[in-house]
Order: structure tokens, then sequence, then C-alpha cells
């Protein structure tokens, strides 16, 4: 517990990230994974991140098969695409906080606390949290919702076509 | 009808200077199965050829002997499983580090030809600067030589991105990154530095096609010169794997215009000139090539 306020107090300052009193701030993520009827069907890989101009784009959720033996499930991160080149292709997996199992269709549910585990605390300005999903004998589909901080009142939505289905994120005080 | 003259002449030129690779005239081409890869036991195969179309294997298989794989920490790697069959090789790398791999195919071969008691004398094959000494003999006369240095090389990354294996060599064409090349996207620019023996090739013709040209009517080439720099740009008009060429001396694209390797040979144009043997040293040659990645945004 200890070391990792730390490390989170350590990268808030090398990323100029205003070290502020924390209000639980929460950012609930909404995102629907579409039933498909296709002849073979793998839940997709999932990558969730956070993107801010001049900054270094930080994972915040990673969706995959984890938890085969030989650690042969990170074979296909590179699949999700987007999300390799932003931030994947230079962390380790497993990535503590990060790596998550791969989930059913339906609408799936994430939160994120500022300043706690991988969301960093925000200081005032503009983000977008992308949404990556790529599936094993499927296509590949990317949506972002941008957000400002301080957040503003209501949802930002979007929505996907293929791999993913509505994408929806709302900010508690 | 001119294309098939023009051709022949660039064989005959490639002929009368070429050592280790076969054909000049001809796209040489490795592909690789991937150039951007995750996990701990990467593994990468390579197919290995020569053909006109990009990339299908129909013509000449590309010999492995001289095939070689640099890992990103420079030490050499090993490649595995090589096979060749009638119309193209294949082999494979274990990709047991992070980071950047070098897979390249290169020669430095020295050709020419001498007289000894007035008869005139080739070049052995396989005659190299280090042994060009020894495979001139006492008493020969009207020495002619011309270094030749072909490279062809690809890049495959496992995580992210390194440049060890792009330290120059000092040797031949060379590419250095300003963009890295497995780092490419469709609509995004990259910039490429061109190294000729170590320095800046600057006015370097570089040539660049996208695969799968057997099923459009149009090659889409794009032909484009380095600045003083050496520095190119490129902005990729979609994704897909790209053929990268550039030449000097004599290369069948990319090279100056009106060798037997210039823009048009075997492209239908009028054959060059024949122009009489010149003595003396001949023009440095030089020929780089390499297969680039290109990936959806």
């Amino acid at each position: 517990m200890h070391s990792r306020n730390r490390l989170i107090l350590s990268s808030s300052v090398a990323l100029g990230i205003a070290v502020t009193p924390a209000s639980a701030e929460t950012l609930d993520l909404g995102i629907a994974i579409p039933r498909l009827t296709v002849a073979e069907y793998h839940r997709p890989y999932v990558a969730i991140w956070l993107e801010q101009p001049g900054a270094a784009p930080r994972a915040l959720s990673v969706w995959y098969d984890h938890d085969m033996k030989d650690n042969e499930g990170t074979k296909w991160l590179a699949d999700v695409r987007q999300f390799w080149r932003a931030a994947g292709r230079s962390m380790k997996f497993p990535s503590d906080g990060v790596t998550g199992a791969t989930r059913a269709p339906g609408d799936q549910k994430i939160s994120f606390t500022a300043g706690t585990g991988p969301m960093p605390k925000l200081a005032p300005g503009e983000y977008t949290i992308l949404v990556e999903a790529a599936r094993e004998v499927g296509g590949r589909e990317v949506v972002r919702l941008p957000f400002s901080w301080p957040p503003k009142p209501g949802i930002v939505r979007a929505a996907g076509t293929t791999e993913l289905g509505a994408v929806s994120l709302s900010i508690k005080k | 009808m001119t294309s098939r003259i023009s051709h022949r002449l660039a064989l005959l030129a490639a002929g009368a200077l070429m050592v280790a690779t076969p054909a000049l005239a001809h796209r040489q081409w490795m592909l690789p199965s991937a150039t951007i890869l995750s996990g701990d036991d990467a593994w990468v195969t390579v197919d290995a050829a020569v053909s006109n179309d990009l990339f299908y294997f129909d013509h000449q298989p590309m010999g492995t002997t001289g095939i070689r794989a640099t890992a990103p920490d420079g030490s050499e790697t090993k490649i595995e499983n090589a096979a060749t069959g009638r119309y193209r090789s294949t082999f494979d790398v274990h990709l047991l580090q992070k980071g950047t791999y070098r897979i390249e195919n290169s020669s430095n071969g020295v050709m020419g030809s001498y007289k000894l008691g007035g008869e005139e004398k080739r070049l052995p094959r396989g005659t190299t600067s280090e042994n060009l000494k020894d495979a001139i003999p006492a008493g020969a006369t009207d020495v002619r030589t011309s270094e030749a240095s072909n490279r062809n090389e690809i890049y495959v990354t496992v995580g992210a991105p390194t440049t060890t294996v792009f330290k120059p060599s000092g040797k031949g064409i060379e590419l250095v990154p300003v963009t890295h090349p497995n780092d490419l996207v469709a609509g995004e620019a990259a910039t490429f530095q061109f190294l000729l023996d170590g320095k800046p090739a600057a006015n370097l013709g570089v040539t660049v096609i996208p695969g799968g040209n057997r099923y459009r009517g149009v090659l889409g080439q794009m032909d484009l010169k380095t600045d003083a720099q050496g520095k190119v740009s490129v902005t990729w008009p979609s994704a897909g794997m790209y053929w990268v060429n550039a030449s000097v001396g004599g290369g069948r694209e990319g090279g100056p215009p009106g060798g037997p390797g210039g823009p048009g040979a075997g492209a239908g144009a009028a054959p060059p000139a024949a122009r009489p043997m010149p003595t003396g040293p001949q023009p440095r040659r030089a020929n780089y090539v390499t297969t680039l990645e290109v990936l959806a945004p």
C-alpha cells in the first residue's frame, strides 16, 4: 500500500500533474460488447486507455486471455493495434491493476477513481479515454470518449458499429 | 516488346557486374509474417523471393545462405528452418529479445576485369575488396573494378521499437530511422534518412511500391528523392506491405535516369544507348531494398 502511494506520487510529479487533496472522483465506463451471430466467436481483447495532449498515454485496463499457460495470451495484444502503439508495446504483461479477464457480450461496466490504481490524478485540461476491441477471427474498432477536467455535468456517449456497441463515460464527484 | 529488349539489356549489364545477387532486373524481397509482435515467445517466418509482382513468389527463390539476423542487442541470431523451393525460400527467426531485429541479405562484391597476356579476364565470383589483391595476378594490366554493395533487409519488433540495429556499418546504402520502420500508419508521414558509405546520400532516388499489384491496373509507384541530408518523407496512402528500393550506379529502380537501371528500365521505355566500357574505376554501385508494413490507424 505504502509503496503504491509513493509510486503514484512520484509519477504524478513527473507528469506535472497537480497533487490536490483527493476528492473521490469516480469515472464510470459503460462498454457494450455486441452479441454476434458468427460461426466462430471469441470474446474480444479490449483495451481502455487515457490520452492527453503532451503526455504519455496511460493504460487503464486491458482485457485479454491473461490466464493461459506461459503467458501465451499476450501474443495477440499487438492486434489491439492502436493501444499497442500508444501504450502496450512499452509495458510488461501481466500489468498490476491493468490486466483483466476477457468479458462476455453484454453491457460491461468498469470504474476508475482519479488518483487510484492506473488512473492518475487529473490536472485541469482536455482528456480522451479510448476503448479498442479486437476479436480473434473478427475485426477491430476504436471508440473515443473526450472529456474535460474538472468534469462538466452530463454523460459522454459514443458508439461503435462493429466490434463495440454503446460506450459511455459518467463522472461522479 | 521493347520492355523485353531493355529487360535483356539490363540483364546483360547486370550480368557483367553482378555477383552474389542473381537478378537485379527483378524485384528481390523478403516478406515477414509480422513486423510488430507481442508476447514472450515470438517467432517470425519470412518468405524470400525474386519476382516482378509484389509480393507473389512466382519466379525465383532467394538463396538463404547469406541471410543474417541481428538481435536488438546487436548479437547475431540464427535463422531456423530454412528451405528453398522452386519459387521461394522460407525461414524462421526466434525472437527471444524485446526490441527491433534486422534480418538482412547483403553482399559487398567487387566486379571487374583485367588483361593478362593480351586476353581479357573477369574477376571471379566471390571477389570482395578484401581478397581483391589475390584475385588479380601479377602482370595484369587494364584492371577495371567496381564495388557493388547490395543490401536487402527487413525489420521486426517485439514490444517497443529500438534502434541498435540501425547503427550504420558505413558500407553501401543504409537506412537510418527518423520515423521507426516498425511504427508506420496509413495517412501518416514517415521520414527516413539514407546513407551511402556512411554519409548522407543526397539526391538519392527512392522507389516505393505498394504490394498487391497483381490485382491492380496501376503500379502505384512513388518515385522520391532524398534531400541534402539524405532524408525522404513518405505519406502512406493505405495500410499494407510496401517494397522500398534505393540504388546508385545502375540499379533497376531508383537509379539515375538513363543508366541501365534508371527509371524506365524494364518498364517499356526505349533502351538506353550502349556506351563504351569506360576505363579506370567504375562508379560506385549500391542497392538497398526493404519491405515495410504500414498498419491501419
